[in-house]
């Protein structure tokens, strides 16, 4: 069956719109059967008749689809209910905590591209010698290592032996309309260099394995011999011809990563005290605020179905073989 | 009996054993852990848990160096309470040991019945348990494991919460992790039943339970044990993570992740050895396992692929 790059934008998204309905799911079955919410709600004195009235108001007694679709209109327009330990609107929460972990995220990220980029190729390019073994064992330690040890490994050496950066917290923060940012002052800079590094390193290993691998594919391949017979300088060869060829693949399974950042940020995010999303999604946990858990449940999954999706159309438009004939 | 021994000893698997000291040396770690972890009551040096026989004049001694107050020489040091660091991590390992394995198990379990099942139905069944798969397989596995652990906590009261957090957390875990399982299961079972002694034995007339597990089965157990070996590397690193994080094993039952989260307190005072050797087990035992997946996989079977 043919289909074409319309129909299978269409595909995608129907199924992205399921993975979220399900999650919206259970993030409502979580809200509404993981303890009573009217008894949350009332005092020690009451009676039956205040219990049904409560339960009336609360829309309680409705068929459960209407009851989740009640829950789904309320999320859709920003109203995510109370949490439980902190009283305070689920959103306002949300919103207070996101900079700190979108900061955290996006320097991470960015660190693990350009160091990963830049080790691959070396170690694409000189695939023999002292450095790119000791790059090499360096990343298989690296990868297996549990972050949290990594994390803890960085505060020892950088905050307690040689007291150079500071081991918690995001340092002086500077308010720009609803965004706090802890990138404009040198204490917040100093702050986010140990967390980045801790969350960054496991994406930055991934990145230099795939761009090592798919560089030394591409290297051995006939046109980059064809160009070496043309005489092309070396410089060019690496960087225009074979690294512009790499790309492709390093793209997608870095934006796949993104959602990962932000997932695997819950660990580091309580190593360093970050007081981001993570670690309120922690706190959450500990304490059942079962709002918070919900929300932060939806929140993710959000995130993960549109980084997908837009990886997926982004893979389908960059690469034009896959437009043909695809195949179901 | 005998003859199957002696068969298994000059079989290739062995052959190709002996020539890696790589795995080896990581069977010899891991089985050693194992076997300290399961013989801890017997050779620990002090029993941690047990209030009589500490000593808080005992608390924060350096490894090898007897105690000021009391002269007593705890060979990895002792911690606050002045429990012996040694055994308080001989009895976490035993934790995070049950845990894993149990963990493991569960996955296995679950995720062998659902790829059996996948295989075998085909057509709606098929599509929903892979399409779950697909969609667990898009999340990290220990987002879910603390997702699962949440929700479990919140259903079970208050005050039977520290009695079963080991179970939820082998729950949570084992149910993140059973993915692999299926995807691999159904896989190598879609390949089987292509071939014509299944044909065989539906044509006399073998009922389908036992054409699943008299013939299908015996052809999936080498990728099943090749999943299982690194899967169970990774429950003790989520394990580690989850009660480092302070949602997994409660503080009356510590596993090497509690010991950790309880060192990183005394990592500015200048106690390392409450942090460091507790750390330094974990990191034995996750990359001896995980070593010896990685051999398991090359060469029991080179094509199960594993992210």
């Amino acid at each position: 069956m043919e289909l074409s790059l319309f129909q299978y934008l269409i595909r995608r998204a129907l199924q992205s719109g399921v993975v979220l309905l399900v999650t919206g799911l259970i993030a409502f079955s979580m809200f509404r059967f993981v303890g009573d919410p009217v008894e949350n709600m009332m005092g020690q004195e009451r009676t039956d008749a205040d219990i049904e009235l409560l339960r009336e108001k609360l829309g309680l007694n409705d068929p459960f689809f209407i009851q989740y679709w009640n829950f789904l209109a309320d999320a859709a327009q920003g109203d995510l209910g109370i949490s439980f330990r902190q009283g305070r609107p689920v959103v306002e929460v949300l919103i207070e905590r996101l900079p700190a972990t979108i900061e955290l995220a996006s320097v991470s990220a960015f660190l693990a591209i350009i160091v990963g980029i830049t080790l691959g190729v070396y170690v694409a390019i000189k695939p023999f010698g002292w450095i790119t073994n000791t790059v090499l064992t360096v990343s298989l330690i690296g990868v297996s290592l549990p972050t949290f040890l990594i994390g803890i490994m960085l505060i020892y050496l950088f905050a307690v032996e040689l007291s150079w950066l500071p081991s918690f917290g995001r340092g002086e923060t500077v308010q720009i309309g609803w965004w706090s940012t802890g990138l404009l002052t040198v204490s917040g800079v100093k702050a986010i260099i140990l967390p980045a590094v801790t969350l960054g390193l496991y994406q930055m290993t991934m990145i230099m394995r795939l761009v090592r691998s798919e560089m030394s594919e591409v290297l051995n391949s006939d046109f980059i011999r064809f160009a070496r017979s043309r005489g092309l300088p070396e410089q060019k060869i690496n960087f225009r011809h074979a690294l512009k060829n790499t790309l492709v693949p390093v793209i997608t399974v870095t934006g796949l990563q993104l959602g990962s950042i932000i997932a695997f940020a819950i660990i580091t995010e309580t190593v360093f005290q970050w007081p981001g999303l993570g670690l309120l999604f922690i706190d959450s946990v500990q304490f059942v605020d079962i709002p918070i858990m919900a929300s932060y449940l939806m929140f993710i999954s959000l995130m993960f179905v549109s980084i997908n999706l837009i990886v997926d159309i982004l893979y389908v438009m960059i690469d034009p073989r896959l437009r043909i004939g695809e195949a179901s | 009996m005998i003859e199957g021994w002696r068969e298994f000893v000059r079989s290739n698997f062995i052959y190709s054993f002996s020539r890696a000291p790589v795995a080896i040396g990581s069977f010899v770690i891991a089985s050693s852990l194992i076997l300290f972890a399961i013989a801890a009551p017997f050779i620990s040096p002090y029993t941690p848990y047990d209030p009589a026989t500490l000593n808080l004049m005992n608390g924060f001694s350096a490894p090898l160096a007897p105690n000021a107050f009391t002269g007593d020489v705890f060979i990895f040091g002792s911690d606050d309470q002045g429990r012996d660091i040694l055994s308080t991590i001989l009895f976490g390992m035993r934790i995070s040991l049950f845990v894993g394995f149990s963990a493991v198990f569960l996955a296995m379990i679950l995720g062998v019945a659902l790829g059996l099942v996948a295989a075998m139905a085909g057509g709606v069944i098929d599509a929903i348990i892979m399409r779950v798969a697909d969609i667990q397989l898009s999340f990290p596995s220990i987002l879910i494991a603390m997702l699962i652990y949440g929700i479990a906590k919140g259903i079970t009261p208050p005050e039977m919460r520290n009695e079963v957090a080991i179970w939820v957390l082998i729950l949570s875990i084992g149910l993140s992790d059973w993915v692999q399982f299926a995807r691999v299961v159904r896989g190598s079972a879609m390949v089987e039943l292509q071939k014509e002694y299944v044909e065989a034995a539906k044509l006399i007339g073998v009922n389908r339970v036992a054409i699943a597990f008299r013939h299908i089965f015996p052809n999936v157990v080498p990728s099943v044990l090749v999943i299982a070996t690194i899967s169970l590397a990774l429950a003790i690193i989520s394990e580690a993570t989850l009660s480092f994080l302070g949602v997994g094993a409660p503080p009356t039952q510590p596993s090497l992740g509690t010991l950790i989260r309880i060192g990183q307190g005394f990592l500015f005072s200048g106690e390392w050895w409450i942090i460091f050797f507790p750390s330094l087990a974990l990191l034995l035992l996750a990359l001896s396992v995980n070593l010896l997946g990685d051999w398991l996989r090359n060469t029991l079977n080179p094509n199960v692929g594993i992210k």
